[in-house]
């Protein structure tokens, strides 16, 4: 493929979405991934032979609107059995290494 | 951008200066349960008590959207005269410890509401640019390592408020300095409370800020280079964030720098905000349609029988309020925030002098107006006017009426308050005048600050003498005709 | 071997025959072959015998616990039991209980069914012969030195051995029925919207559908009427109620108009088998035999489907798994920091297969990709969904191969990754439609492996599909 809108894919794109992923790859598995990745990049140029203006994308295949509920609070009372399948709790809540920064 | 805003240079930070600013204001919404599953929506609690799969993003849970919170959207719409229309919810990606599912679900391409504007209470226009669905955060504590976050220790995850619906209203950049953006605030408050989408609390988060804020030289057609700022907790926070970024940026530009467009953390303590990011660093959060929810398109029935239960806004009041007593919105306003604005056109509308029932309303009615009816306050401005009661003897007659309602001038008899004669206060007057000949002097001769004085120290003593009961208007009027001779 | 599950359930039912004892029976088989197989991560033994004791009190009270009375089925480790590790075949969920059930879940145990393990399937259902599984692949009951498919590879290969009559997978581009084609079991992706998904780990939420695998039409038909029908709790669940399905099996194809997809028999897409497509014209002849009008017709876009779909399914897989970040559940590798914890836990807790389609995910939504890969990708999905309409304007159903071979060889495509997607190339377009499709075992290729023939349907239309199916079981070779 290789159109000008789609470059190749990169050993550095592949870097740059494995972070974006939080993933870290070794080396040899950045060069594996980038080989592989692109492969399946060039089988979607195919797609750059159809005609799609006007086509509206699909989101969901089935066209429901307006799925609603009704606003009434339900007990769930998972909190224990929740707490009691987490890596590490303190306090009932959950225990993570400190947070840096703030959210993006 | 604006609809009418931007001609007015205000409150100039830095001369020759102007700051333009632009509000993101957070408003969680006052539903039962959260904006996609049914657990409950309630500020404190125990930690994870108000969870369930959904809002703790397990695998395998679903959102589904809380009619409630679409239509308290909608309320906001209409209250903002936005356009409302078919929204898509879409999945904004980022990972942080505070959101369950690692992105949190908003709507980005299709708000439920589109461009509006709200009113402030000068009568000015600001634009509103979009009002959307989304779901809030939870909240991680920071442990241990003296409690500073770069410093070692830990973190604690409540996820109680994950997932408690949000409405997030954008304006337009149409601010022009800090009193313009806490009136904004204050104005959209005001209307997310009285139309019961929220309850607007900034201290318990409930209401959060994000104030976009750039300059340009007065008179420059362009926009500067904006900053973010996060952070603002308060509305005092949002004019001291404002003012410092604002001489930030013109001190860089004056040094011959660029502005950088960042997002900028307001510090409180410290008075002063610090870079988060640049725009070069801004994240990639790869918004995408949310495939687990379908569009929401309100139908024209839907929305009007929405209007139709929507009270009047602060705007309408303010200028119900305005129209009946004949003065500007502005003037209004601090009625109508007080929401007694009822009672003071109720009480024009019988009659009553339309400044006297405002200057009651603003200074005598702090606690609001008991069992006071808009008849009986008209009544007692009346009397008030017509010089049967003094100002003072209003105010008492006013508080009874307030306590225990009845008739106004039931109660001026028990106080055996009656309009006195004015022969007997110009006697009272005049022998005043004669006792005290040095301040009398000092009232004739002297500049306006003491003429003022002296006036007050007579009245005083009229007031003492008569025990209240004499009108200081009319006390007044005789010691100014006495001076000119009459 | 033993006994179909309509069979049982009427045993059950009528008390000549207990629970318990059909369920030991399945273990039995189990513990005979499962070390060969490996088709479950886990087998509920204890669990599913107290069951049964108490579907068996049940009936001495008079009780009738409903259509699949005591009926074994194994559940895709993919599907959440609540206190039964869920895993996905994934050490990021290494004994993760959920705590509640999937809707398809207590709909199984409301109409009698008891559960007897999770089956192992490709990492978070990512594959196509459930060799990416963390726990070891799955091999094929037929010739265990070949796949079973994937990924409900588990569920496939479990229902071909005998270890149950019935077993629920998940079909994000052909995960059930393909693994049913290549271990000669029926399989059946519903209409999207038919079955919920609440209780599913997504994969491709746009495109996930849980659906049944089984050893014959009839039963298959039973899982699905018993799991279908409108859910509050899945916002894209069809407000529609299960559909009588074995009310019309008997129905026949006589007078239905049937098109064979021309691209997915090789004049579009690559690597269809000579065998698949002789075995695809025979079910064609005997659906013409029983009075059918079949002819070949060109559905023209379904040759995109692949590239369309090895990019939303990664997208929205890559947002999916975003939650498996150690925080709350499952695997956590510490670390300094919480965005160190979440890239040591993500990176020592997704095999390979999850990471490249992490990855491609990103990259297709990523700024400045999102227009050329996912924003294109959707739009040709709108055009695989009209390119069906036209064709289901003419005709009432649809055929074409399931998968392009019969079952590979273990480590045959695992070295190349593109190899192996394009396994699902035939069975992608239903998934991107929304439209329902089942595989139906007929005949035998070259190697004398199962072969199955692909029946697609429009929307909602599962009842003239199973009749279709039903009429190509009775007359397999």
């Amino acid at each position: 493929m290789n159109s000008p809108e789609t470059p190749r894919l990169t050993r550095d794109d592949v870097a740059h979405v494995a972070n974006l992923a939080r993933l870290t790859l070794t080396d040899d598995e950045l060069d594996a991934f980038t080989g592989q990745l692109a492969d399946v990049l060039d089988h979607a140029a195919d797609l750059e032979a159809l005609d799609l203006d006007g086509v509206a994308p699909m989101a969901n295949p089935f066209p429901l609107v307006n799925v609603l509920r009704t606003d009434t609070p339900v007990d769930h009372d998972v909190r224990d059995e929740v707490l009691a399948a987490a890596p590490s709790i303190e306090d009932e809540q959950f225990r993570v290494p400190p947070v840096l920064g703030e959210a993006p | 951008m604006s609809d009418g805003m931007g001609e007015r240079v205000s409150d100039a930070i830095v001369p020759g200066w102007e700051v333009v600013i632009g509000l993101e204001v957070h408003a969680e919404l006052a539903t039962a349960t959260k904006l996609f599953s049914t657990a409950r929506n309630e500020f404190g609690g125990d930690p994870n008590t108000n969870v369930d799969p959904v809002s703790l993003g397990l695998p395998g849970s679903l959102p589904v959207l809380n009619e409630k919170a679409v239509e308290l959207a909608i309320r906001v719409g209409l209250a903002l005269d936005c356009e409302i229309g078919r929204s898509v919810f879409a999945r904004k990606n980022y990972f942080y410890p505070d959101m369950p599912k690692d992105f949190q679900i908003s709507q980005y391409e299709l708000p439920i509401n589109g461009r509006g504007h709200l009113e402030l209470p000068d009568g000015r226009t600001v634009g509103i640019e979009r009002a959307h669905l989304e779901e809030d955060t939870g909240k991680s504590t920071h442990v241990g390592g003296g409690g500073r976050i770069h410093e070692a220790g830990h973190s604690l995850v409540d996820y109680n408020r994950a997932g408690v619906p949000l409405i997030e209203i954008v304006g337009a950049p149409d601010l022009r300095g800090p009193e313009d953006a806490r009136a904004y605030v204050a104005e959209l408050r005001a209307i997310l409370v009285a139309i019961g989408a929220s309850d607007g609390k900034m201290e318990e988060g409930s209401m959060r800020v994000d104030c976009n804020v750039s300059v340009r030289r007065e008179g420059a057609a362009e926009f500067g280079t904006r900053c973010e700022i996060k952070n603002i907790n308060s509305l005092r926070s949002l004019g001291r964030a404002i003012e410092y970024e604002a001489r930030r940026q013109v001190d860089l530009i004056e040094a011959g720098e660029a502005v950088q467009q960042q997002t900028r953390h307001w510090n409180e303590d410290e008075g002063r905000t610090h870079t988060l990011r640049s725009k070069e660093e801004a994240y990639d959060y790869r918004y995408f349609p949310e495939p687990d929810l379908v569009p929401v398109d309100p139908s024209d029935e839907w929305i009007d029988e929405i209007r139709a239960t929507l009270p009047a806004l602060p705007r309408e009041r303010r200028h119900r309020l305005a129209e009946a007593a004949g003065v500007d919105t502005a003037a209004a306003a601090l009625t109508v925030e007080r929401g007694m604005d009822d009672l003071a056109v109720d009480a024009i509308a019988a009659g009553a002098d339309a400044a006297r029932v405002l200057v009651h309303v603003d200074n005598n009615l702090a606690d609001g107006a008991g069992r006071l009816t808009a008849d009986a306050f008209a009544a007692l401005v009346a009397m008030e006017v017509g010089g049967d009661l003094t100002a003072t003897q209003a105010k008492t007659v006013l508080a009874d009426l307030v306590a225990s309602g009845g008739d106004p001038a039931a109660h001026a008899a028990t106080h055996g308050f009656e309009a006195m004669d004015t022969g007997e206060l110009e006697s009272l007057v005049d022998r005043l005048i004669a006792d005290h000949p040095d301040d009398w002097a000092g009232f004739v001769g002297g500049d306006d600050k003491e003429r003022k004085k002296k006036s007050g120290f007579f009245v005083g003593q009229v007031m003492k003498a008569t025990q209240g009961q004499a009108d200081g208007r009319i006390v007044n009027e005789l010691l100014e005709r006495r001076a000119a001779g009459g | 071997m033993s006994a179909s599950a309509a069979a049982i359930a009427a045993d059950v039912r009528a008390g000549t025959r207990t629970a318990r004892a059909v369920v030991e029976e399945h273990l039995a088989a189990i513990d005979a072959r499962e070390d060969e197989i490996h088709a479950f991560n886990l087998v509920t033994a204890d669990a599913a015998l107290a069951r049964a004791d108490d579907l068996d009190r049940r009936i001495a009270a008079g009780e009738d616990p409903g259509p699949l009375a005591g009926v074994p089925v194994a559940l895709k480790d993919n599907i959440c039991t609540r206190g039964v590790p869920t895993t996905c075949s994934s050490r990021i969920l290494d004994a993760w209980r959920p705590p509640y059930d999937a809707t398809v879940v207590e709909r199984l145990g409301a109409a009698g069914a008891v559960a007897i393990g999770k089956t192992n399937c490709d990492e978070f259902a990512m594959g196509s012969s459930t060799e990416n599984s963390a726990f070891g692949p799955t091999r094929n009951p037929l010739d265990t030195s070949r796949v079973p498919g994937g990924s409900s590879g588990g569920s496939a290969a479990a229902v071909a051995a005998g270890f149950a009559p019935l077993a629920l997978g998940s079909d994000t581009g052909g995960s059930i029925r393909q693994p049913a084609a290549l271990c000669g079991t029926v399989g059946v992706k519903p209409t999207y919207g038919r079955v919920s998904r609440y209780g599913l780990v997504a994969f491709g939420s746009s495109l996930d559908q849980i659906g049944p695998l089984a050893a014959s039409v009839t039963d298959a038909a039973l899982v699905l009427e018993a799991i279908g029908g409108h859910d509050p709790r899945d916002s894209t669940s069809i407000p529609e109620p299960s559909p009588d399905l074995t009310g019309v099996l008997g129905g026949g194809v006589d007078g239905l108009r049937i098109g064979i997809i021309d691209e997915l028999m090789g004049e579009g897409v690559e690597g269809i088998a000579a065998d698949v497509k002789a075995r695809v014209e025979e079910a064609a002849a005997a659906l013409s035999a029983a009075g059918a009008a079949v002819e070949h017709v060109s559905v023209p876009s379904t040759v995109y489907g692949l590239s369309a779909y090895y990019l939303v399914a990664p997208a929205e897989a890559s947002s999916n798994l975003a939650r498996f970040d150690g925080v709350r559940f499952g695997l956590r590798v510490d670390a300094d920091t919480a965005a160190a914890m979440n890239t040591a836990t993500r990176t020592a807790g997704f095999g390979d297969e999850v990471k490249r389609r992490i990855m491609l995910g990103t990259y297709a939504l990523s700024a400045g990709y999102y227009d050329a890969y996912y924003g294109k990708s959707q739009k040709v999905r709108t055009l695989i969904q009209e390119d069906f309409g036209r064709a289901y304007e003419t005709y009432d159903l649809l055929l074409s191969p399931t998968a392009p071979t019969t079952a590979f060889p273990l480590g045959d495509k695992t070295g190349d990754p593109m190899l192996m997607y394009l396994n699902d190339v035939c069975t992608i377009p239903s998934n991107l439609a929304g439209h329902p499709s089942m595989s139906v075992p007929f005949g035998t290729g070259d190697d004398g492996l199962p072969i199955g023939v692909q029946v697609l349907a429009p929307a909602l239309d599962e009842a003239t599909m199973f009749r279709a199916a039903a009429v190509l079981e009775e007359a397999a070779p």
